[in-house]
């Protein structure tokens, strides 16, 4: 079933950009340690703020020449005021491919030195600036991709077991704990989701390890979203529990667990991935708020989300526009995870024409 | 008669719902280690006095049972305690919630307005490239995170100037004139308004227009075609009535998206709201006042969603038949 979803998505035009933005996303963030030429805590302090480094290939005298970079030296503008930031032409910095840099250890097992690209010892290279701190905005955008990245799928793996399960006992054993249960749902649907978001970020204690953190916020998330799946789960549960297989599974002492389980539940299968699929954007969303606000993932850590918090401040959106860098990435996949959703929902529910 | 029975027995059922939220809501305060009472105790400008009325009245010193039923007692009567600098939170609740009820029901008649008739004609031009076009534009609206958009025209406005940076009304707003002070309101609700607008228009343009695609395939629809009635008798009279039913149940989900997504909105534009105050309190660790802003959202969520249904009885009546 997952393979033909595939090879339908394939064929739709946008689906297939789709498909393959989001492809190039996750390699890249999966080789995140080797693509970055910084590691996820290098800083270099006298470098806060730097342009994006200027790359050329074409040297003084006009010839072409191997890819090389100049360092950026700050000075204060004694007339105006300002710090600016100069390129040092005194000194070139050639690119290398491939070549020993700062030691990493890849997928956080195998150590190694090697980088996507680096430049010699004392050059830098920012492709994308750096941030207050000095660090490189280019590898924490990899880094930080990792964790905003992956926080939406890890919710809807906790989410939606409790929500199916939910649904499917308040569903098939009805009456009374039917109403009760579906009270619950309905008070927790009737607080504004992102104020309980914040409300119970915000009472996480604050000695945690960013471990901890992470997997709280993982499941902060997931205590959002269930109710309103649950709810679905439940009205397509009514309406197939009746039906004669049910009654034959019933007739020869399936225990109610079972049924609901292996008969009833799977019948939600193509509701489940729609949902899912659609579902991923908006937990990306949530964490980048969440993180914007403060109350999500915590520096050091990166996370698309925190390092927009910069862009809270005039002077950074004004003056240093290469900070909002982590904004459209997160638009960039977001809107790829909702095309494909469409697609999907498309393919599994020709009737529905909701796009 | 029959209607109002109705609409009475709608109001009785949220009152158990008002109490479990507000029991999930107590308790997950609760589960905070922090001290309700550390902010108003480190603030010099409140005497002991104060301090020592909040802990009788929250009944801290009892088990947690009764300080619920303290705390609930209190919030029927309208007590809803002082905020860490003092203030009353009655007081803050009130000077807040007709801003964010402003900004939310400004969104939702412009969403409507521009939504229902985009989905129509995306129904009725199925397939064809305006319809295509929309479902583009739709989607780029859905995946903009609102508080990049609202950075994003924050710079624009400083930018250009044509636009106030945040807030809600210019510093001499007290000496302007009434028609000047509804200027100068409208004048800085542009921006949160056009960021929650793009938000939300996409949501709603989808659902009409799946609802229109429903409608129009339907046999009465045919019949009307059939029977030779003018196309736009057959979309805007026979169609369109069914197809806005569905949209009016919307309407209360779509005021909780908005009550979510007007908190960042108003954050990034300094706008004096209940999603903001929420936020502060929560930075702050206010219990008083999160209390009481949770609630009140609740409250505003679920009085959205009665108001809701009771417009959908008097549009559809098959509702009340088969109640």
């Amino acid at each position: 079933m997952i393979k033909d979803i595939f090879k339908q998505l394939w064929k739709d035009k946008f689906a297939r950009i789709a498909l393959l933005v989001l492809g190039v996303i996750y390699i890249a963030l999966f080789l995140a340690d080797f693509i970055a030429p910084y590691t996820k805590d290098f800083s270099d302090r006298t470098m806060a703020y730097v342009p994006p480094s200027k790359l050329f290939t074409i040297d003084e005298n006009g010839k072409l020449s191997k890819p090389y970079t100049y360092n950026y030296v700050r000075e204060f503008d004694k007339n105006n005021l300002e710090i600016k930031y100069r390129l040092d032409r005194s000194k070139k910095h050639y690119i290398k491919f491939f070549s020993k840099g700062q030691p990493y250890k890849f997928l956080g097992l195998i150590p190694m030195k090697r980088h996507l690209f680096t430049t010699d010892r004392d050059g830098r290279i920012f492709l994308l600036g750096t941030d207050i701190n000095g660090r490189d905005v280019f590898s924490r955008l990899l880094f930080g991709g990792r964790i905003s990245m992956t926080i939406g799928f890890l919710a809807l793996f906790v989410l939606f077991p409790i929500g199916l399960l939910f649904g499917g006992i308040s569903g098939y054993i009805g009456g009374r704990v039917d109403s009760i249960m579906m009270r619950f749902a309905e008070a927790i649907m009737s607080i504004p989701s992102f104020y309980l978001l914040i409300i119970l970020a915000s009472i996480l204690p604050s000695g945690m390890t960013s471990t901890q953190r992470f997997m709280l916020i993982v499941i902060i998330l997931a205590l959002i979203g269930w109710a309103g799946f649950a709810r679905v789960v439940r009205g397509m549960v009514l309406s197939v529990k009746n039906q004669e297989y049910i009654q034959a599974a019933q007739s020869i002492g399936a225990s109610k667990m079972r049924i609901i389980t292996k008969h009833l539940l799977p019948q939600t299968t193509s509701f489940v991935i729609v949902a899912m699929t659609l579902s991923v954007p908006s937990y990306i969303l949530s964490e980048s708020g969440l993180s914007f606000l403060g109350l999500g993932i915590q520096q050091p850590d990166a996370s698309w989300g925190n390092m927009l918090k910069e862009a809270q401040e005039f002077t950074n959106i004004l003056y240093r526009p290469w900070l909002l860098t982590p904004g459209f990435l997160i638009f960039v996949s977001v809107l790829a995870f909702n095309l494909i959703g469409d697609t999907i929902r498309d393919i599994l529910d020709p009737k529905s024409k909701v796009r | 008669m029959e209607l109002f029975k109705y609409i009475f027995k709608r109001i009785i059922q949220t009152i158990p719902l008002l109490i479990i939220v507000s029991l999930i809501s107590f308790f997950i305060i609760r589960l905070s280690p922090v001290d309700p009472l550390a902010e108003l105790k480190l603030n010099p400008s409140i005497s002991p006095e104060t301090v020592e009325k909040e802990r009788q009245r929250l009944g801290l010193d009892k088990p947690v049972i009764i300080q619920y039923g303290k705390w609930a007692f209190s919030f029927i009567k309208g007590d809803l305690g002082v905020t860490s600098t003092g203030e009353k939170v009655s007081q803050k609740l009130k000077e807040r919630i007709p801003n964010t009820l402003l900004l939310t029901s400004i969104v939702i008649f412009l969403t409507w307005l521009v939504g229902v008739p985009l989905g129509i004609i995306a129904a009725v031009k199925w397939k064809t490239p305006i319809d295509r076009i929309l479902t583009v534009l739709t989607s780029i609206g859905m995946a903009i995170p609102s508080f990049f958009f609202a950075v994003l025209l924050l710079l624009f406005a400083v930018k250009t100037g044509w636009f106030p940076i945040g807030g809600l009304t210019s510093p001499n707003f007290s000496d302007l004139s009434f028609g000047g002070k509804f200027i100068d309101i409208a004048y800085h609700l542009v921006l949160p308004v056009f960021v929650l607008f793009t938000i939300s228009l996409a949501g709603l343009q989808r659902q009409m227009r799946a609802n229109m695609l429903d409608v129009l395939d339907s046999d009465y629809v045919k019949f009307a075609r059939a029977k030779g009635l003018p196309e736009s008798v057959v979309i805007y009279k026979h169609a369109l009535r069914n197809a806005v039913n569905p949209m009016i149940t919307l309407l209360g989900f779509e005021f909780a998206g908005l009550l979510s997504g007007a908190a960042l909105t108003e954050y990034v534009f300094q706008y004096p709201g209940l999603g903001r105050l929420i936020l502060e309190a929560v930075l702050k660790s206010d219990i008083n006042l999160v209390m009481a802003s949770l609630m009140m959202g609740a409250v505003m969520l679920i009085l959205g969603n009665l108001i809701a249904d009771i417009l959908l009885i008097i549009t559809d009546p098959r509702i009340r038949v088969k109640s």
